[in-house]
């Protein structure tokens, strides 16, 4: 099929039955001038990411996955077996810095002419020389002592105090390091160090079967645990050319959309909170509490932990859980409503949210901003809307967004579309089909590869999937919007003073596990 | 005498005990108003017994400063509490201090608590340090301000003599405390780090004033020095009734009149405890920077207090 991409014209193979993704190699010499293209097209880079391809009597492999008008675009650049490196990318889509570091610390596979070659997500566990994506790592070796020296970027002059925050933090939250650089309480600079929560995680993939690959593939990040559970099985299912009932897909929405419902509802009341407003904090967790409540009665999980399986999914919902759910929704929405009155009515809270942690468009666009944070700096992505796959192509999604930027364009998209998910559940509630609810996967018998592409309640979350011949996964590759997110971070609260610090952060409230790995 | 110094002591001791109390009270009320189930009112008294069980960690390059500085600033706010005249008046120790007296005991506490916190040399100690003293030298002369409108009535800036006038002589409306009455508010909440200026159950190390500066401090100091936050309320709050509700506080050598100044006590103690976790829940806490703006405010009120008691007073 022949794709018009700007001034390139592109002949794109169609992933199939896989969405709006499309698929082709590309010599690594020429990935600027495409990334430089699809910039110009007004695309964005989503992902970046590398594969140890030796075993396949190839080399190194470099993957890139560009957003475009076309939709997503899914490029795989070979790489010298000895030598591993492809040019730099980081000069044309900055969010591709800490990607590109964080593929050299994992397969050391080098971006030339990368103008920031620190480490990543290597902090000393694992020596310099060693990389353990790599078929051949050998994980019997010691682990290094090296104390783990990162050089942070100082900021000079008279006055300047720095304030290193965490990687604990005072609260029941995931660990980061942010060292700040200040004067009286103004920020003038701020730099994050994360990877604390490395896990390994895309190490463990490898040799489990496809339905455990299911359970770990929610756990990237438990928050998103639905949309990562389902971005894999949507790989999987691609690369496997297996079918899905229609009353599962459906029902994979349905998750998605709970699963967004209740993270909105807790991040309205933790903004509420965070500035001091606790009534506010306390309604909306109650709200999400009943939520919780129901969602776990309904389908024994509170937060829908392994629903989603390879060829379906592992639960139904009875008509008589349908009506449940859908009374629920309707007195959420009431009394959100209501809350949302209380909140814009509110002097104090609006002084606090307005006008704070500003990211203005042009800078969102240029740092690829991405997912409900880039929808309220005028980022209107949203791949439900645009490049909707079943079953939101009858659904006809509402993408909701707003322009300034700061917190309160994050609170009030955060609104939107909690109100879009509840009219979203009830529409669904409503045309649920009949039939079964899980198909077997068809059998593998060759090395197959399939990409998964899900707009979480974060943004875009993408799960790559190779299969072996044997039947079991060979490299898998989760990616988080909080990579690309992140970044906007640092720059967002920059001129605004320390004690806004946590309400911009949890504006955004990323993820450190997601993108930790 | 001896029955002064009996009084005293009964009167000092009273507000220790009592302080916690006052403090679990706003606790409980500010649990129901967000819709929650409260903790027992005598949670801070259970939250103090298990602190002092508790072995003290402390910093191995802090010096003995931070070891003192609880035991100092129990003692500032334990004489500052038996200063204020909460159930009798004119007690012996009220002569050894007049307001300014006492304002300049809440200040040499609130110096030891800071250079306590910078003591460990950690970035949140000095944060807090930092952020106090800019809170703390708006709201103490805003604090003057509401005393001299007292004063001024008065005539002294002895305290017993204030509530004497204000308590026990004929009954008359001044409208200049008015305003001292709204600046004093707004001073005590800024002093005793309430929302919105301050928020005292915030997690978030980056936003904190009061809390930032005892993140160090754990056990028997802890203990000490949430002790001594309670007993502050609790001045505070006797201070505010002192000057604006003065009724029922025994005069001197009344003893009779004893029971009820104590019952008086507690129900205005009560009202102003409800009364405070009230706008702190329909408050959100103001941005750093804002916090000069609130307490300029207060000072305003001051001063405007005072000019309307050479207005229309004099």
């Amino acid at each position: 099929m022949e794709a018009h991409l700007g001034d390139i014209e592109l002949t794109l193979t169609p992933q199939e039955g896989g969405g709006a993704i499309w698929r082709f190699a590309l010599e690594a010499q020429r990935l600027p001038s495409f990334a430089r293209a699809i910039r110009e097209e007004g695309g964005q880079l989503l992902a970046l990411w590398g594969s140890d391809d030796r075993h396949l009597e190839r080399g190194f492999a470099v993957h890139v996955a560009f957003l475009s008008s076309v939709g997503l675009i899914w490029t795989t650049s070979d790489l010298d077996p000895e030598r591993p490196a492809y040019p730099d990318l980081a000069c044309i889509f900055p969010q591709a810095d800490r990607m590109q570091r964080a593929t050299f610390d994992l397969l050391g596979i080098r971006a030339d002419g990368a103008v920031d070659e620190r480490k990543w997500l290597r902090h000393g566990a694992w020596p310099a020389d060693a990389f353990p994506l790599r078929k051949d790592f050998d994980a019997s070796r010691p682990a290094s002592h090296d104390t783990d020296a990162y050089p942070f970027i100082r900021v000079e002059g008279d006055g300047v105090h720095e304030i290193p925050v965490g990687p604990i933090h005072a609260g029941t939250i995931e660990p980061g390091h942010f060292r700040f650089s200040i004067i009286g309480d103004r920020i003038l600079k701020l730099e994050e160090r994360l990877g604390y929560t490395h896990k390994g995680t895309e190490k463990r993939f490898e040799g489990l079967d496809l339905d455990t690959g299911a359970r770990l593939a929610g756990r990237v990040s438990g928050d998103s645990h639905s949309a990562y559970a389902w971005a894999y099985c949507l790989a999987v299912e691609t690369a496997t050319a297996s079918a899905v009932p229609a009353r599962a897909v459906w029902l994979r929405a349905l998750f998605l959309e709970m699963e967004r419902v209740a993270n909105h509802l807790g991040d309205l009341g933790y903004l509420g909170n965070d500035v001091a407003l606790a009534f506010g904090f306390m309604q909306f967790w109650r709200l999400k509490e009943d939520w919780l409540r129901l969602t776990a009665r309904l389908f024994g999980h509170r937060y829908l932990f392994d629903r989603i399986v390879p060829g379906g999914v592992a639960l139904d919902l009875a008509d008589a859980g349908k009506a449940e759910l859908a009374a629920l929704a309707d007195r959420i929405e009431t009394e959100v409503g209501e809350l949302k009155a209380v909140y814009d009515e509110h002097a104090g809270l609006q002084d606090r949210f307005a006008n704070t942690g500003i990211v203005k468009p042009d800078l969102a666009a240029r740092m690829g901003l991405t997912g409900l944070a880039g929808r309220a700096s005028a980022q209107a992505w949203d791949a439900r809307a645009q490049f909707p796959q079943a079953p939101y192509d009858e659904l006809d999604v509402n993408m909701a967004t707003a322009r300034k930027g700061d917190v309160l364009a994050r609170a009030e998209v955060r609104f939107a579309e909690v109100k879009e998910s509840l009219r979203l559940i009830r529409e669904i509630l409503r045309r649920l089909p009949a039939g079964d609810i899980r198909a077997p996967l068809a059998p593998v018998s060759r090395v197959c590869e399939g990409l998964g592409w899900v707009e979480g309640w974060r943004g875009d979350i993408l799960v790559a999937v190779r299969i072996g011949a044997d039947g079991r996964l060979d490299r898998v590759h989760a990616h988080d919007p909080s990579w690309q997110n992140w970044p906007l971070v640092e720059l967002g609260v920059l001129g605004n003073i320390v004690p806004d610090f946590p309400l911009i952060n949890k504006s955004f409230n990323l993820s450190y596990s997601g993108q930790d790995l | 005498m001896t029955t002064g110094i009996l009084l005293q002591i009964a009167q000092t001791l009273l507000a220790i005990l009592l302080a916690p109390l006052l403090m679990g009270w706003v606790n409980q009320c500010r649990a129901w108003l967000q819709g929650r189930s409260a903790p027992p009112i005598t949670q801070p008294y259970r939250t103090l017994r298990k602190l002092f069980h508790k072995d003290a960690v402390i910093a191995h390059d802090a010096s003995p400063l931070f070891r003192f500085a609880p035991y100092m600033i129990f003692a500032c706010m334990a004489l500052a509490a038996g200063i204020v005249p909460t159930i009798a008046n004119d007690l012996p120790f009220s002569p050894a201090a007049d307001v300014i007296a006492l304002v300049g005991i809440f200040a040499l506490a609130r110096v030891f608590l800071a250079l306590a916190a910078m003591d460990t040399g950690t970035s949140f100690g000095s944060l807090g340090a930092r952020r106090e003293m800019l809170v703390s030298f708006l709201a103490e002369p805003a604090l003057l301000m509401v005393f001299f409108t007292a004063s001024l009535i008065s005539q002294s800036t002895e305290l017993p003599i204030i509530v004497e006038t204000l308590a026990h002589r004929e009954f008359v409306i001044y409208p200049s405390m008015a305003f001292a009455a709204v600046a004093f508010w707004m001073i005590s909440v800024a002093e005793n780090a309430r929302i919105p200026v301050d928020n005292p159950t915030t997690h978030l190390e980056l936003t904190m004033i009061h809390e930032a500066m005892i993140l160090e401090y754990s056990a028997r100091h802890l203990a000490l020095i949430e002790w001594a936050v309670a007993l502050k309320l609790f001045t505070y709050s006797a201070l505010g009734i002192a000057l604006f509700l003065p009724w029922g506080i025994a005069a001197q050598g009344d003893f009779n009149a004893l029971p009820l100044a104590i019952l008086a006590l507690v129900a205005k103690m009560a009202l102003g405890g409800a009364v405070l976790s009230f706008m702190e829940a329909i408050s959100a806490k103001v941005r750093l920077f804002r916090a000069p703006e609130f307490l300029g405010t207060a000072f305003l009120l001051g001063v405007l207090g005072m000019l309307i008691h050479f207005l229309l007073e004099v």
